[in-house]
Formats: structure tokens, sequence, C-alpha cells
């Protein structure tokens, strides 16, 4: 079917950030991630934990704490500040100083009324939550050490507060203290180290929990200020707690990388009695837990190793499907490199620096399955450090390689590339227009002369591109819908057309020589994770989180009869369950037919001209392809084509010389870079 | 059976159908319409023909074309109708099938000398019949004709193509008749036909195996057959004298193992397991050749090459001197091709010889036939207990070494033979010098090591230690390897007994043989094999070079069949005890080791993954291919 030369590249260095914070929304299934370089992620616990939202962060940000109150998502951190995020543009809202030092922790109360903050000067600080703002209420009695951990009774009078060496439950009316409860310091050389109450629950049958450095979790009683029960679950910290909604059933992360699983049960079968009893342990995390979650089927553990790992439960699970897999996510659902593809140069994206590299070159030709002589090694080409602390949303190289675009929560930047031979430097455009102030998603057309930036209310500016400088040219705006951000753009090949999505999964379509609203491709129930307008058909093609496909002729505004045929066949089982989204949708020029998809862990090509595989279909057939002769071949292939040769993929592009570039970030190299876990014995070393 | 029942119905009712034609058969097939065959050629269904009697039937055939044979195969609910003419020695096969009506006509190839077919049997397997027929030359050809005709009737008659699928033996009469039938895919029955190795009397039901060209079964007719053989569902219908036998048959799933008595063991090496079975080569080209040989012979040399009957005659009347000389000549004379027919032959009459002369014992003879390896057990069985009988463990040896296709039975007998032989006889025996060499560098190995007091590789038994404070006997009896330092039987006899150990066998047929062998047997028997598996865990056969060695599975396996076949016995006899304590010491320590292996080898291996990820660096440019 065809041959392929693929420059597989291994030198982007993207580090995935550690997960500190995690908070979960019941009422939207919207997981929030708090990430060590300051990101929030938003991910939709139900479709198939698709990042829909990504907030940059910035230096020097160090966030400690989630919680949501109702919709609205408020972070708190080392520097002192507690900050509220604008979901819908997907940027800061605001922050506010709570003077207090550095924060340890927030927490909202299930009323939604007020957020509580534990500051490193010993006060619990509670802010009242209005319409638009917060606005700092009272204090409650000043302590001697910090407070690390806070939690509310469900009915928000009290709050439990853990600290170095005990726990304070205060009431939230007099701000007094009621208890004082000791959390004993571990024995041996430890005796002289203070024990850290790093989080507590608060039941609301009065009960509270606390996991702490000593590696116990520990249940006391708020009435009487007495431990009932304590339970030894590691040597190391016992960092982050988290109980379901139904209180049954609680789930402690450890330093070791373990999750700890208590459910609250019936010691003798049929009794009332029950008890908090040790049940499951689940390894999947090489280093530190920081935050757990226990969500409605699953337990989300974030940490150190910069994985996020959903574990389903699958006593909660009723039928089997891709959802009670276990599922790790450790790259971000966003394209980070992208591809000049007329002059092969890669862009890369850090957070706070880009980097430019030329692809090599190879001489000779080779068989299938081999490697080509590299005649000149991949060049880096440019270094360029963000100005300002914040980090970078979105980024661009145009296809020509002339022009490159990012853009911060605060600032885009746009640069012309001047390559000859080997000199290469870089001009500032200065003068950008007004509206070209920050982005969302940045863009080029295909012929480097315009610059597509989303914007505020899912709107796109249009900036013309030429020697002298860039020109403002127009604005499209949808007709109507939601306005929420722009997460990708795709435009035409010919420079027709230009599509939309955002995160309330609305595809809008315009034309760019009316500068008009064209129509809206029907709305589905899951994001679209990658697009692309065909070059010859102008057909938008669409994946979607769900690992569906479908196929939208842009000219005749509907659905085509392959997308139909796909819809009414469905898609073969091992496509659907998939656990990674499809980042990029490419067309192969040289035929028309073919789709090139890829996800994480495989390359796709589906040839739209062959039948689709059914549920009983070989659907990985590579392998035996290549065992038959060409003509036994025919009856045996399918529309998919899947290459697995590669793996831990960032991004694929095809180039214009009918090559790919694949970027690959092996794990393993990702783990080397990490810091040393806590040592553990492990068996024969 | 059909057509006869048909026949009598219309004639019990009464009715007389006058056609327009001859009717040479009425053909039926199980539930379907029967179908009427003219002498002319012409084929009409039965139903049609009674609903019309006096419609006009066209001639297919030529005037002197006359139908030899005829059938009816009917598969996938479509009926085909065969038969065979015959016109001026030219001999024609035509296909008639239905829906549409086609009617194909084919040519069978002349053979000079044979051009008739003698007898023809059909069947449907697949989509395809399968038409075998037998020439008057032992030649058995197959056919391959489609059930649905694709040609759109070329009216060029082609000759129907044809592949030899067995050629049979001859004797020395000039066969008049014979019938072949299929069985199955692979199985073939004869009659007619001389056993290959049962001289001229050719009164045998043969059944033959057409994949390996080999005679899977024979029974011998008493009285005449009549050259006529039927099969109808599993069963075999042979009229021969003034009896009809009926024979059930059940062919096996034919495989090389089954065809060449049971080769289990796959490292055999090739040197010992070229076998070759005689009827491979084709019977006319074996006789014109030698006709050729003998009529070149006689114009060159008239006094040296005998050919087969001549050396046969010789056998039955010379000395042993004279025959061995004969045989010695005749070998080295005859091409190879014919010597492998001819083997066989000449070696039946030396043993037949012998077994009736007492003083006839051409041993010589016997080797340089075993030498050829054209011989094999099945072409002449009474060999090897011949050589039992005489005590000639030189030619067991060979024949063990040669035959792969000894039964268990044999195996067996042999085996006891060799058991209750007494060293100081065996001692003298003439052997192999190879495997002599290797029993003298086993024993040697041993002794060398126990001077140097030390074991070979170091290893020491960890179960040992834990079983001192049961055994209470001294050091020396704790150590396996102390406890054997002699070889239990004789050099010679280890030899013998080594080859035994390398022949095939299936353990199930083996089983009920072994239990034969008496207590002391078993023992002596067990002893040896318990000396040669310390001798090989402790490494001491790896530097000995010899051709033919059993293997260390080869042993375990006896070891496991003799105690399955003697556990009574072995937990009862006294004597036994010693000797079963010290073998599962040995083995308890042994899979002991092997554990610690196990987990060294799981070490290995992860060492092993993790440097086989593919390591590139940072950049490589490949080339992939999408199917």
């Amino acid at each position: 079917m065809g041959e392929f030369k693929v420059h597989r590249v291994r030198f982007f260095d993207y580090m995935p950030s550690g997960i500190r914070a995690l908070a979960f929304n019941r009422d939207t299934e919207r997981m929030a991630v708090a990430r060590m370089d300051g990101s929030v992620e938003i991910f939709h616990c139900s479709d198939r934990f698709f990042q829909e939202k990504i907030i940059p962060g910035r230096e020097q940000c160090g966030i400690e704490g989630l919680s949501w109150v109702g919709e609205r998502l408020f972070s708190a951190g080392l520097n002192g500040g507690i900050t509220e995020y604008d979901l819908t543009n997907q940027k800061v809202k605001y922050t506010i100083d709570a003077y207090g030092g550095p924060i340890w922790t927030i927490t909202g109360n299930q009323q939604g009324t007020h957020l509580a903050v534990g500051c490193e000067d010993g006060t619990v600080k509670l802010f009242e939550v209005n319409e638009d703002k917060i606005q700092f209420e009272r204090n409650l009695d000043r302590q001697k050490s910090r407070i690390v951990s806070l939690s509310w009774h469900p009915s928000g009078s009290k709050i439990a507060a853990g600290m170095m060496d005990m726990i304070q439950i205060f009431n939230v009316e007099t701000g007094h203290s009621i208890h004082r409860m000791l959390a004993d310091r571990g024995v041996g050389t430890s005796r002289s180290k203070e024990c850290v109450v790093w989080s507590v629950v608060y039941l609301s049958d009065g009960t509270i929990v606390s996991g702490d450095s000593v590696g116990m979790v520990k249940l006391w009683d708020d009435q009487t200020g007495t431990l009932i029960k304590s339970h030894n679950v590691t040597k190391c910290d016992v960092l982050a707690l988290s109980v379901s909604q139904n209180e049954d059933s609680l789930v402690a992360g450890t330093s070791e990388g373990t999750v700890v699983q208590f459910q609250f049960v019936s010691m003798v079968l049929g009794k009332d009695d029950n008890e908090w009893v040790r049940t499951r342990t689940f390894k999947n995390h090489t280093h530190d837990i920081r935050a757990v979650a226990e969500i409605t089927t699953a337990v989300v553990s974030g940490g150190m190793d910069a994985q996020l790992v959903v574990k389903p439960l699958l006593d909660k699970i009723e039928v089997r499907s891709a959802a009670s897999a276990l599922r790790k996510i450790h790259f971000p659902h966003r394209r980070l490199v992208f591809c000049a593809r007329k002059s092969g140069l890669m862009l890369f994206q850090y957070p706070g620096h880009l980097e430019l590299w030329r692809l090599g070159e190879s001489e000779g030709k080779g068989i299938p399955g081999s490697s080509l002589f590299v005649k000149r090694n991949p060049e880096k080409l440019l270094h360029l450090k963000v100005k300002g602390e914040d980090h970078i949303r979105c980024s661009a190289v145009s296809p020509c390689g002339e022009w490159i675009v990012y853009s911060t929560a605060s600032s885009l930047r746009l640069y012309r590339l001047h390559c000859d031979n080997n000199n290469v430097s870089i001009t500032k455009i200065s003068k950008l227009p007004k509206v070209l102030s920050s982005a969302n998603q940045l863009c080029f057309s295909s012929d480097s002369s315009h610059l597509f930036s989303a914007s505020t209310q899912s709107s796109v500016h249009i900036v013309s591109l030429s020697q002298s400088g860039c020109k403002f040219v127009g604005t499209l705006k949808p007709k109507s819908g939601s306005h929420q951000a722009i997460h990708l753009l795709a435009a035409s090949e010919d420079g027709e057309w230009l599509a939309s999505a955002n995160s309330d999964h609305e595809v809008h379509i315009y034309n760019l020589q009316t500068r008009k609203a064209h129509c809206t491709v029907p709305v589905y129930s899951s994001a679209v994770t990658a697009m692309g307008i065909h070059a010859t058909t102008n057909c938008l093609f669409m994946m979607y989180a769900d690992q569906q496909m479908c196929e939208y002729s842009i000219e005749q505004k509907q659905y085509t009869d392959w997308s139909r045929t796909v819809q009414r066949k469905g898609l073969h089982r091992l496509w659907m369950e998939r656990d990674t989204p499809c980042l990029n949708v490419m067309f192969n020029p040289q035929n028309p037919s073919h789709v090139i998809l890829h996800d994480t862990y495989m390359l796709c090509i589906i040839d739209q001209s062959l039948p689709l595989p059914d549920d009983k279909t070989q659907f990985y057939n590579q392998l035996t392809l290549k065992s038959l002769t060409e003509e036994q071949r025919k009856s045996h292939s399918h529309a998919f084509k899947v290459c697995k040769t590669f793996k831990d993929i960032l991004c694929v592009e095809l180039i214009s010389d009918q090559s790919l570039v694949v970027v690959e970030r092996p794990l393993e190299d990702v783990a080397t870079q990490l810091p040393a876990p806590i040592k553990q014995k492990k068996f024969a070393t | 059976m059909g057509v006869t029942f048909s026949v009598l119905l219309m004639e019990d009712s009464g009715v007389v159908m006058p056609v327009s034609a001859d009717v040479l058969r009425v053909l039926s097939a199980t539930d379907s319409e029967p179908v009427v065959l003219f002498c002319c050629g012409a084929v009409r269904f039965l139903d049609s023909l009674l609903a019309s009697p006096q419609q006009p039937i066209e001639d297919v055939l030529t005037e002197d074309e006359i139908i030899r044979w005829s059938t009816i195969i009917k598969a996938e609910h479509q009926l085909v109708i065969l038969f065979s003419t015959e016109q001026r020695g030219e001999h024609c096969l035509y296909v008639q099938r239905f829906n549409p009506n086609t009617l194909m006509k084919h040519r069978f190839e002349t053979e000079p000398g044979f051009s008739a077919p003698i007898n023809f049997s059909a069947t449907c397997r697949g989509s395809n019949i399968h038409l075998l027929y037998l020439y008057l030359n032992g030649s058995v050809y197959e056919s391959v004709l489609p059930f649905r005709s694709s040609s759109t009737g070329a009216e060029v008659v082609q000759a129907l193509s044809r592949s030899l699928c067995l050629s049979l033996p001859l004797g020395e009469e000039k066969l008049m008749s014979g019938a072949a039938v299929v069985l199955d895919e692979a199985h073939v029955a004869v009659v007619g036909f001389p056993h290959p190795s049962a001289g001229a009397c050719k009164d045998y039901l043969c059944i033959w195996n057409t994949h390996f060209q080999t005679l899977q079964a024979c029974k011998e007719m008493a009285g005449r057959i009549y050259s006529q053989l039927w099969c109808y569902s599993g069963k075999l219908y042979v009229p021969h004298g003034k009896m009809l036998s009926v024979i059930p048959f059940d062919c096996q799933k034919s495989s090389l193992a089954a065809a060449m008595g049971k080769q289990k063991q796959t490292s055999q090496s090739a040197e010992c397991s070229f076998v070759t079975s005689w009827t491979s080569q084709s019977c006319t080209d074996v006789t014109q050749t030698t006709e050729i040989k003998s009529r070149m012979s006689t114009r060159n040399n008239i006094k040296s090459a005998l050919t087969v009957d001549q050396l046969i005659q010789h056998i039955k009347t010379s000395a042993v001197e004279d025959v061995q000389a004969e045989v010695g000549e005749f070998i080295r004379r005859t091409p190879q091709a014919d010597l492998q027919l001819a083997a066989g032959r000449v070696a039946l009459e030396l043993v037949s010889r012998s077994q009736t002369d007492a003083n006839f014992y051409p041993q010589c003879a016997f080797l340089l036939l075993l030498e050829t390896r054209y011989l094999c057990y099945s072409v002449c069985p009474e060999l090897l207990s011949l050589a039992m009988v005489k005590k000639d463990f030189h030619l067991c040896q060979i024949a063990f070494q040669i035959f792969s296709d000894i039964p268990e039975a044999v195996t067996c007998a042999c085996l006891k033979t060799i058991l209750s032989t007494p060293d100081l006889e065996m001692e003298t025996v003439n052997l192999d010098t190879d495997s002599v060499i290797f029993m003298k560098e086993l024993t040697r190995a041993q002794s060398r090591s126990d001077e140097e007091g030390g074991q070979l590789n170091g290893f020491c038994p960890p179960a040992l230690e834990s079983d001192v404070s049961d055994t209470p006997s001294n050091k020396l009896q704790r150590d396996p390897l102390a406890l054997d330092t002699s070889c239990p039987v004789g050099l010679h006899k280890g030899a013998l007994l080594n080859e035994v150990l390398q022949t095939a066998y299936s353990d199930r047929s083996l089983l009920p043989h072994l239990k034969d062998l008496t207590v002391p047997q078993v023992i002596v028997f067990l002893q040896y094999l318990r000396f040669l598996y310390f001798k090989y865990s402790h490494d001491a056969h790896k530097q000995i070079r010899a051709l033919r060695t059993p293997s260390i599975s080869q042993i375990i396996d006896w070891v496991c069949l003799l105690l399955d076949a003697h556990f009574t016995v072995l937990a009862v006899a006294p004597e036994a005890k010693r000797l079963v304590f010290d073998l599962h010491k040995f083995v308890r320590s042994q899979v002991k080791l092997y554990a610690e292996l196990g987990k060294i080898e799981g070490s290995l291996q992860v060492l092993k993954n993790s440097k086989q990820s593919e390591d590139f660096g940072m950049y490589a440019i490949h080339v992939i291919e999408l199917f």
C-alpha cells in the first residue's frame, strides 16, 4: 500500500510536570488537576478523561490546593494568593492575597458559601464566596504552627485542621477550637521529627480521618476528641486522602506510590455496626502520590511521576467497557510539536521556551524495516525564551517556516525567521494589531499568508502577513452559541475555509473569502480531539474523544456518505477500546482516500476506498498482510492500517516530501529524568 | 444392489417398458433419482424415461465403442456419471454432468504393453472427483476431475491428466486381473497383486498407504481371489474361493510415524534414521533397467553379475560361504535403485533358509545387506528375532541402529535377552567399536573424577545435607556418586542397552511388554539407567566423542517407564529399596537445582530484555511499509 520514510525524533525533551492537587466536581463530572508548574487542567471524566482545558502556569506559582465551589474553581499556593480561574476563556480570573504567608490548603464548604484556607502563620482564614469575587471574612483562632490540611464538616459548622503533631477541630461560628487531638510521632530516630498531618477528611457522622507523615491513617471521634482506630499503612508518609460521596469508601495515597483503600463495612454479616476496614492496595505510581480523588466508579491519583492514573473500582462497574480499564494519562491532549511542512522545520513548545529544529537528511534508499544512513543530522536552529513569567499557551510555525508565533496568557509574539545557509536570525514583529494581545489557539494559512488567532468568545482574528509586517484583516464570529475558548483550528489547503472547535464541542466553519460563518457541524456529545480539512474534497475530518470519527462535507453542509457508513456499521471494538485520543489528522496528497491519524501508541492510515472492518475481522492485520502475496492481500485488507512500530508518540506530521515525522517521548526517558523515588527494598537488588 | 431392486419392482408390477435404445445399466445413488445409461452412451433420468418411453435416444458413442465400466457419484446434490469406453484399443473416460447437461470426454494415456486400465474406483472428496485406476503393470494412477464442469464444451478430447500414486510390486507370474478400491485419501485396498514379501502367492488383500508408499495391512484369503473388491460403509467385500468375506476396516489418520513405526524421538540424527521404502521406486523402471542391465552384463561378463532371481535360487541351495560371497558381489554390482527392491527379497530368502537350516547362518551377508540401509524391520521382520535366537548381538546392534520401525514387543524381547545374557558371554561378542569406546570412556571418566576426589561441576546437592539425620549410614553412602562407582553391567551389555535406549517407541505400546521383565532384570536395568543418569548429571559424557549416545531425556523417559511398569514390584522387592531411595534422593536434589536455575534464568531474561529495547539514539530515519 505504501512505503514511508519516517524521521524518528526523540530529542524533544518534554517533561510533564508533577501533579500536586486534584479536585473533582461531581455535578459536572470534571476533574481539575494542578501541577507543580502552576498549570491547571480540566479533564472530563465521563468523556474518556479528555483534557478539555489547560490553563498554563507561571514561574514561581506553586499551587498547593484546588477547590471547586459550584462550577467555579479556586486554587491557593505558596505565593500566598488565592486564584480564581476563568474556565470559559481558560485563564486566571484574579488573584487576591490572603496575607497569611504561604497557603498550604484550600477547601470550600458544601454549601458553596465559604472558602477556608490554611496558612503558614497558623491561621485558618474564611473567605465569603460572592457573585464575582471572594471576600475575606475572618480568621479562626490562630494556632502556633502552620495549617497543613483542612476539611469542612458536611454541615459547614465545623472545620478539622491538620497541623504539625496535632489536629484541631474548630467551631466555624465562634472560631474557637473545640478539640485538640495529638498525633503520635514515629518511633526510634523519627521520634525527634514532627509528625505532619498531611491530610484530613471530616465525615458527616463526626469521624475525622487523618493521614500523617508517620504512615498512619487514623480515625478520630469529634465528640470526645479521641482516637478510634489507627491503621499503619506505610513506613513513609500518607500524603493524600479522599472519601467517596456516600462515605463508604476512603482512599489514601502514600509516598511509596501506593493507593490504599478502606471500606466502611460491617464486620458481622447482616449487622449494622460498620467499621473502616483496609481492603485493597493499588500500586500504579513509581513516586509520591500527592493527590487522590475517589470519583463515581474509580480512584484517580496523581503525584511526582506526573501521570494521572484512573483506577476503576471494579465492584462499582456493571459492564466491562473502555471505561472500566486502567487509564494512565502521560501526555497532554494538545499538540506540543508543530511542523513547517514545506521546509522541514519542527517547533517544540516547552512551558518556558520554544525550540526550532531542522530535520536531518538521509542518503539512498532502504527496504522497509531498515534505517537509512543519516547524511545530515538534525540541527537546533533556535531557542526562544519567553518574556515574562507566564508559560506558553499556544504556538505555531508557518508551513513555509518563515513565521513563528506564540502566545501566553498576557502577550502574543510574532517572529520572522531569516535563514540563509547557516545563519539563522529572527526579528520580532513590533506593532502588532491590538486584537493580537493574546490567543487561545494559533494557526497559519497553508500559503503562510495569514495568521488565525483564536480569541475570546469563540471568535477568530485574521491577520495578513507580508514582508513589511502584519495587518489586521477581520474577525470571524460564530453566529451564536457558546463562548468557550477554541482549542483547535484547521485551515483548508486552498485558503477557502477555516474550522474552529471549542470545548463545548461546537465546530464552526467559516468562509475566508466572505469572512462569514459558513455553517456549524452538528454538535456531538464528545469533544473534538483533532480535525483537518481535506486538500481536494474540502471535507472536514474530525476525531472525537470517544474514538468516533466523522467526515463532514463543507460544501454540501452534510456528513459524507463514507461518514454515514462508518456510523451505521460502527467502528471495530479494538479501535474503540484505545485509551488515548487521536491528536492529528493529515491527508496523503498522493492518495486522496488516505487519512492519517495518530494517538500515543499508534499511527494509522485509513484508506476510505477499502471496506470497513467488522468485529469478526482481524483488526491489527499488518503482520498477516505482510506474509501474504499481493493478490491475497486484496481480500484480507481493510480500511484501518495500523502501525504499532512507534510508541509514546507526541506528534506525527506528514511533510511535503511524503515523509513522516514521528516525535516520540519514551516514558523510560521521562522516568530517568524524574527525581529519585523513595528508596525501597526490591527483590534481587 | 439398487439396480436389481428397481428392475424387480418393475417386473413385479408387470409393466414392460419398451424403449428405443438398448439399456446398459440403471444407476442410482442414495436419495436421488435413478439414471438410465444406454449402450450408446446416452443418459436419461428414469422418471423422464418412464414418462415418455419412446423418446428418441441420441448416439453419443461411435459404433464400435463399448462401455467397459460405469459409476454414479453424488455429492452436493449433484449427480455425475462416469463411464469408460474402449474402441480399437483406445480407452476413453466420459464424464456426464447434469444441470446443465454436459458430457466431457477424456482420453486415457496409453502405456505400451498395458493399454487398458483394468479397474476403476471413484470417490468424491471436497469439490472434486478422485478417480483411481489400476493398470496390469501394477501402476495405480489418480486423476482429479472437478465436480462442476467449468469448460464450455470444447470439443477437443484431452488426455486425462494423471498422477502415479502407487506402484504395486509384481510377482513372477503374469497377472491377468486385479482390483483396487479407495478407502480414504491415503489408503487403497488391492487384490490380485502379490504380497511384496510373501512370494508368489497372490491371494492377499493388501491395504497400501499411498502417502508413504507403505503396506499398511494385509490379509491372506483362502482360495482364489476373483479380482473383485467392493467397499461399502466401512466394510470391504472380497469374494474368494467359494466365500465372500466381509472385512470391516478402519483407516487411522495416516502419519509418517504410523507408516514407519513409531518415531517418537525427533532428535535422531540423519545417519541412523535413513530408511527408504522399496516401493517408492516405480516397478516398471526397475524391471526395465534390470533387463537392460542383464543383457549388457551377459555381453560383457557372463560369470559375475547375478540377477535377483538367480541369487535367490543360489541362496536356496549353496553353502554359507558361497552365498555370502555372492551376496557381497551382488550388492557391489547392482545399481542402487535396483538394490532397494532386491535387498528385501534377498534378506527374506536368507532368513527363511537360516530358519529351516540350523547350520546356515550367513552373518556377513546380513551385515552387508544392513549396511545398504535398504532394509527395515517391516521388510524382513524375522531377521531380528533370528539374530536373537543365534545370539548374534553384533547384528542386533546394527539392526537397532538402522531399523527405525522395530515394534515395541520386539524391542522388549531383545531387551530381555540382553539383560538375561551373562556379562562374560557378552564380552566376547564383537560389537560396534564406537559404542564400546563410549562405554569405556564413561566408566573411565568416573574413576578419574574419583581419583581427583572432587565433583566435576562443583555442585553439591543441598537436599543431601538435610537428609543426614534420616540416613544413619556412613558418609560415603550418602553421596550418590560414591554409591555407584562402578557400572552395574559389563561394557558390551551397556553398549547394547544404549542401543535399546535409542530406539523409537511409543510408551503406551511399550508399557505392557516392559512388564514381562523379571525382577532381577528390572533392577539391573534400573541400576544401569541410574548409573547413566548420574553420569550425565555430572556432565561426564560431554567429554566423550561418540556418534551415537543416548540423550538424557531418553534415559529419563526409560526410568519413568520402568518405574511405571514395575511400580509394585519395586515398592515390595527388598533389593530394590536402596536403589529407589538413592534415585529419589538424587532426583529431588536435581529438582531443587533446576528450581534455582529457573530463578537465575528469570533474572537473566530480565537483563536480556532490558538490553533488547531498541536503541537508536535521539534520531533516525526509518523506512516503514503499510499494507
